[in-house]
């Protein structure tokens, strides 16, 4: 079994690349594979027969108590050889039906061989995990069956419609699976049934298995889907709307109702469904033009019928049901065929439009008649048999005084009624000569294109008079129940008892109800349609949509500070109930820990307070730096000297930053305001505040475990070979948040660059032409004051030829200058750039460390920007942004990666020590390189906001007041 | 484990006027609000890790401060650093481009909330009846040209899609 759904998967791979070559032949290849199976299922019959299910087991995600496990008792023999045998043959029927020219053939063939495999999978299937997998799979590909005319808006919809139904039913059964199993200790089919557990929950579970199956089934609320299912072609619908997928819930019913029929509300529901389904079914076919719409509305109600027999739950009333079962498959695919032949052949299917078609089609009309008769249960047929057996049993059931048999006995006899009155009026329309409507015209019939129908119609009649021994193979299933006083058992001829009697008052009525159709008709289109289920699924579809619209143009603002606003308040009321309901609070509550602490947190609260309705910018940004530097305070009270240097150093760049940014800008601050004004964001910004005083007094009395910052020290010391703790955290110990950092900061100073450089993204800084003329190593060698000297005017003292202490001070306007910065920087510069090396390497023992050294040297840059513009800048940092966050990025990741080449797990460090020489005694640890990384990302950062916010901005005010000066001249 | 109040006043008051300023239009606040907000955070992971000692060195004497959580804070100040310049590079961007420091509404999103006012309805799902029509084998003289049917429904949806380009362009108009 596993075998076959292996080919049943792998073959329709292959198929679309074959269907190139072969055309339609490409369906006797799709045949092969069920028939193969059909074969393998009769084969094991003997085995099935003797009690012994052949069974094959293969374990596949145990863990989820998911594995492949097939059974074939009697009911899924049953099912396997109705799917296998009615898939071959309307494979065959296809090659007809079909051109090579149709479109998206080989999709349709591969979909429907897969399909026939999906639905053999589900029937032998004995893991109800794996069973609900098949399950979803037909949906899936029955989805692509019916829309396989995707050009036709009825196809795409209906396939839509049916797919939507269908998952929402297989959701719910999944939940009831899920309970089903977990309640019952095990996810066996066969196990479940056998214990059959009771309790609420299994009755919750088995109600939303019922649910699924409904769905599937296409029975009373969810029966709409199945006649809009008919946009897809014939084959199709004779093949999943007939015998296969719409059989599936109704085999699940049968596969449980042996364990579960005793369930409440399993009979009084299953059975008004049914009935009800029966009745509406065949009321709406007695109404429909369409032949296809007809059979369609006809299997809904024979689904119901079908339904009422297998949910039973007496012996005899299963052994009916599985022979109901045989005989509808047989029927209802070989009428389904037959009016796919005369829509090939008329190009119509009303009935309207058709006449004279028995005479002209003589071996079509029998064929045609062969089946109905076995649908109306003309005795010596399959349909007789099973139709006897069915009524039977319920004869039975209303004997024994059981209100619910007699109910299923009068409903089924009114159904049956309907049942021949439709019957009669497919026959008449499709065959029968009409008055007043063309004849068809002559077309000889092809032997190939009747072969599936034909043999099915006859397998109808044929099977009929072998029942007792098609009983005997069925009775493993019917066994399953317990034994009534006198068990039915199939047979062609029981002779002529109340069964009988009254199954010929139903061809009588049904025949009369069809003579007298005008006036039925005519009441009938008097009776409103007070439910239209298919209008109601229409409506809930809108008001989803709807609902949806709404929702979302209310919630959906397109406003950030209402987003952030909605973001806030959530986390305060969730967060904080949660909070407020906790027990770890802390011992005491110290005023302060050190009294300059108040002092440094006064002014940062009045600095706070005051940016809050500050109304200049160069005001707001002074005041955020306080409260930056205020932190660095704080950072070094609490015992964090390398925090407090780094802060200084960042709120230092941050300024420099924020200033070259404002000089942009208008100086007063916009009166643009949020959604929630003035108040409300006050208000949340309390609420906040105070959620957080909270949060933080909280986490600290959860602070009750000793740390393992007790380790760190030792740690550090003896592996990372480090006095300074948060260094060696940082560089070794945990190494991989510095290195994601590095690359959010390499990110992030990317983002600045291309977000300023409107246009392209020039590399290089501008140089003064001398600088640029030093890149090529000869002219390095030259005096580089040279083109200065050449320059300079002696005797004329006008600031712009004054000589420069930096290299491109000329290049700014005299007004910019200012001698004593220059100096300054001209004197400090390489001091500083010495110093931030000297903070990198000392920082593993001492303060400082990569991010310190980085920014100190950043610093030094930044003063030589300040003090001799854009240009000296360029002069200062020859090197691309670009390119140092890149080497920086390069040495943090190699250093992290390089041990594991040796074997070691990544950013193992490795030390070295030894005397050098007029340096004396030298210790060496891999994590320096890691750090020296650390600090090339970033100075490469604070290079590429000097250079993108200050010169690049720089460059671009020039030319806009060039412009504006050409401008005003012309 | 004590807590010191100072320490937690001074983050409290830093949130809220974060929050004040995030809630802000105005891109300048929005930034300002981001440092604070920052700076706040950083001092709540500070507060968290216990109370003050000395410097986490080796050897060091006395209780010491948790080393940990420092490491933490001087990774999200230099990160802190980087979105900040991000901001800042947006802020100048926007006002080249646009003249304007506000953070605007979100077009797309206001589009969305108009659309649904004229959700197209589903039309009702019905089929023909026949697959082949015209081009069956022995088609009767009634039989339908499906190819026309086709052109035809076709023709329909693009009239009503233009119908509901209108619509949208008229509410785009409107706002």
């Amino acid at each position: 079994m596993i075998l076959l759904l292996a080919a049943f998967t792998l073959v329709p791979l292959v198929i679309p690349a074959l269907a190139r070559v072969l055309g339609v032949r490409i369906f006797l290849l799709v045949a092969l594979v069920p028939a193969a199976a059909f074969t393998y299922t009769l084969t094991q019959t003997s085995a099935m027969m003797a009690g012994a299910a052949p069974a094959e087991f293969l374990p596949w995600i145990s863990q989820l108590q998911l594995d492949l496990s097939f059974r074939l008792d009697t009911l899924s023999w049953l099912l396997a050889l109705i799917v296998t045998g009615v898939g071959a043959l309307v494979a065959v029927y296809c090659t007809k039906y079909f051109t090579a020219a149709e479109e998206g053939l080989g999709r349709f063939a591969s979909v429907l061989l897969a399909f026939t495999g999906s639905m053999y999978g589900l029937v032998i299937a004995d893991n109800v995990y794996l069973l609900f997998i098949f399950w979803e799979a037909t949906t899936v590909f029955s989805y692509l069956l019916i829309g396989h005319y995707t050009g036709r808006l009825a196809s795409r919809g209906a396939a839509l419609q049916a797919l939507i139904v269908t998952t929402a039913g297989g959701l719910a059964m999944l939940v009831g699976l899920v309970m089903l199993a977990e309640t019952a200790g095990t996810p066996t089919l066969s196990r479940l049934v056998e214990l059959a557990p009771r309790g609420t929950t299994v009755t919750i579970a088995i109600l939303l298995i019922i649910v699924g199956a409904l769905s599937k089934s296409a029975i009373v609320p969810f029966h709409f889907w199945l006649p809009s299912a008919m946009a897809a072609p014939t084959p199709v619908s004779a093949y999943l709307h007939a015998a296969a997928m719409v059989q599936a819930g109704i085999y699940l019913i049968a596969r449980l109702a042996p364990g579960f029929a005793g369930n409440p509300g399993w009979q009084p529901l299953l059975l008004g469904l049914g009935l009800l389904t029966m009745l509406v079914g065949g009321w709406r076919a007695l109404t429909q033009f369409d032949l296809k719409l007809l059979l369609a509305y006809g299997t809904v109600s024979q689904l119901g019928f079908l339904l009422v027999v297998a949910s039973f739950g007496t012996r005899s009333a299963a052994l009916a049901g599985v022979a109901l079962l045989l005989a509808h498959a047989l029927f209802k695919a070989a009428l389904f065929l037959i009016v796919g032949i005369i829509d090939h052949r008329a190009g119509t299917r009303d009935l309207r439009k058709l006449s004279g078609l028995g005479r002209e089609a003589p071996v079509l009309a029998v064929t045609a008649i062969l089946a109905t008769a076995s649908m109306v249960g003309i005795p010596f047929t399959a349909g007789f048999v099973a139709k006897e057996a069915v009524l039977s049993a319920f004869l039975e059931g209303a004997e024994s005084n059981s209100p619910l048999g007699w109910i299923a006995l009068v409903g089924v006899a009114v159904g049956s009624i309907l049942t021949v009155a439709y019957s009669a009026r497919f026959l008449w329309g499709a065959l029968a000569r009409k008055s007043g409507v063309e004849r068809v015209r002559t077309f000889s019939e092809n032997f190939w294109f009747l072969l599936s129908p034909a043999f099915l119609a006859v397998a109808g009649i044929v099977l009929a008079p072998t029942f007792d021994a098609v009983g005997s193979a069925l009775a493993g299933y019917s066994s399953l129940f317990p034994a009534g006083e006198h068990d039915y058992a199939l047979a062609v001829w029981h002779g002529f008892d109340l069964a009988f009697f009254i199954s010929t008052l139903t061809l009588v009525a049904g025949l009369a109800l069809f003579l007298a159709r005008a006036p039925v008709f005519a009441a009938q289109s008097r009776i409103p349609a007070t439910v239209d289920a298919g209008r109601l699924y229409q409506q809930l579809l809108r008001g989803l949509d709807r609902f949806a619209g709404r929702v979302t143009s209310t919630t959906q603002r397109g406003s950030l500070p209402f987003y952030l606003a909605v973001i806030l308040l959530v986390m305060v009321g969730s967060v904080g109930t949660t909070l407020a309901l906790n027990r770890t609070w802390p011992d005491s509550l110290l005023p302060f820990d050190d009294p300059a602490q108040l002092a440094v947190g006064l002014i940062m609260i009045v600095a706070a307070l005051a940016l809050a309705v500050a109304g200049k910018r160069f005001q707001a940004a002074m005041l955020v730096g306080v409260t930056g530097y205020g932190m660095a305070a704080l950072f070094a009270f609490h015992g964090a000297p390398d925090l407090a240097l780094t802060q200084v150093l960042v709120e230092t760049v941050t300024l420099i930053a924020f200033v070259l940014v404002l000089r942009r800008l208008p100086a007063k601050l916009g009166k643009e305001h949020g959604s929630a004004h003035r108040v409300g964001r006050a208000i949340i910004g309390a609420a906040v505040g105070l959620f957080m005083a909270v949060v933080a007094v909280v986490a600290l009395g959860a602070r009750t475990a000793s740390p393992i910052a007790l380790a760190l020290p030792g740690l550090a010391h003896e592996f990372g070979h480090g006095d300074n703790v948060v260094n060696v955290v940082l560089v070794d110990i945990r190494g991989w948040d510095t290195l994601g950092e590095l690359s959010v900061i390499v990110a992030a100073a990317t983002g600045v660059a291309s977000l300023v450089f409107l246009r392209s993204r020039t590399d290089n800084l501008p140089r003064t032409p001398e600088s640029r003329r030093r890149q090529s190593l000869r002219a390095r060698l030259k005096p580089s004051r040279e083109v200065v000297v050449a320059e300079y005017v002696p005797g004329v003292q006008d600031p712009s030829t004054r000589n420069a202490w930096l290299l491109a001070g000329r290049k700014l306007a005299p007004e910019n200058r200012s001698i004593l910065l220059e100096v300054v920087i001209r004197l400090l510069f390489h001091a500083i750039v010495v110093l931030s090396v000297y903070i990198l390497f000392a920082g593993h023992n001492l303060p400082g460390g990569g991010f310190a050294a980085g920014l100190v040297a950043g610093l030094a840059l930044a003063g030589r920007y300040l003090a001799g513009g854009r240009y000296e800048l360029g002069a200062a940092a020859p090197m691309d942004a670009g390119k140092l966050l890149g080497v920086g990025l390069i040495l943090a990741a190699g250093t992290a990666t390089a041990p594991v080449l040796f074997g070691a797990p990544a950013l193992t460090s490795a030390w070295f020590e030894a005397t050098v020489p007029l340096l004396g005694h030298v210790e060496f640890s891999t994590s320096t390189v890691f750090d020296i990384g650390v600090y090339f990302v970033v100075i490469g950062m604070v290079l590429d906001v000097l250079r993108s916010l200050g010169a690049e901005v720089d460059r671009q005010q020039e030319n806009e007041s060039e412009a504006l000066e050409s401008g005003s001249t012309i | 484990m004590s807590a010191s109040l100072a320490l937690i006043a001074i983050m409290a008051v830093l949130f809220a006027v974060g929050v004040y300023l995030l809630l802000e239009r105005s891109m300048t606040r929005v930034l300002l609000g981001f440092l604070l907000v920052g700076n706040a955070t950083n001092l709540l992971i500070l507060i968290a890790s216990g109370p003050a000692g000395a410097a986490p060195f080796f050897g060091a004497e006395g209780t010491m401060a948790d080393p940990l959580p420092q490491a933490f804070v001087l990774t999200s100040i230099v990160i802190t650093f980087g979105i900040s310049a991000f901001l800042m590079a947006l802020i100048y961007r926007s006002w080249r481009l646009a003249n304007a420091d506000v953070v605007p509404d979100d077009t797309e999103d206001l589009a969305i909330g108009r659309r649904t006012a004229s959700v197209a309805a589903e039309r009702e799902v019905a089929g023909d009846d026949t697959e082949f029509g015209t081009r069956a084998a022995a088609a009767v003289s009634t039989a339908v040209d499906l190819d026309e049917l086709e052109r035809l429904q076709d023709q329909e949806s693009i009239t009503e899609q233009l119908k509901l380009q209108k619509l949208m362009d008229e509410a785009e108009d409107g706002s």
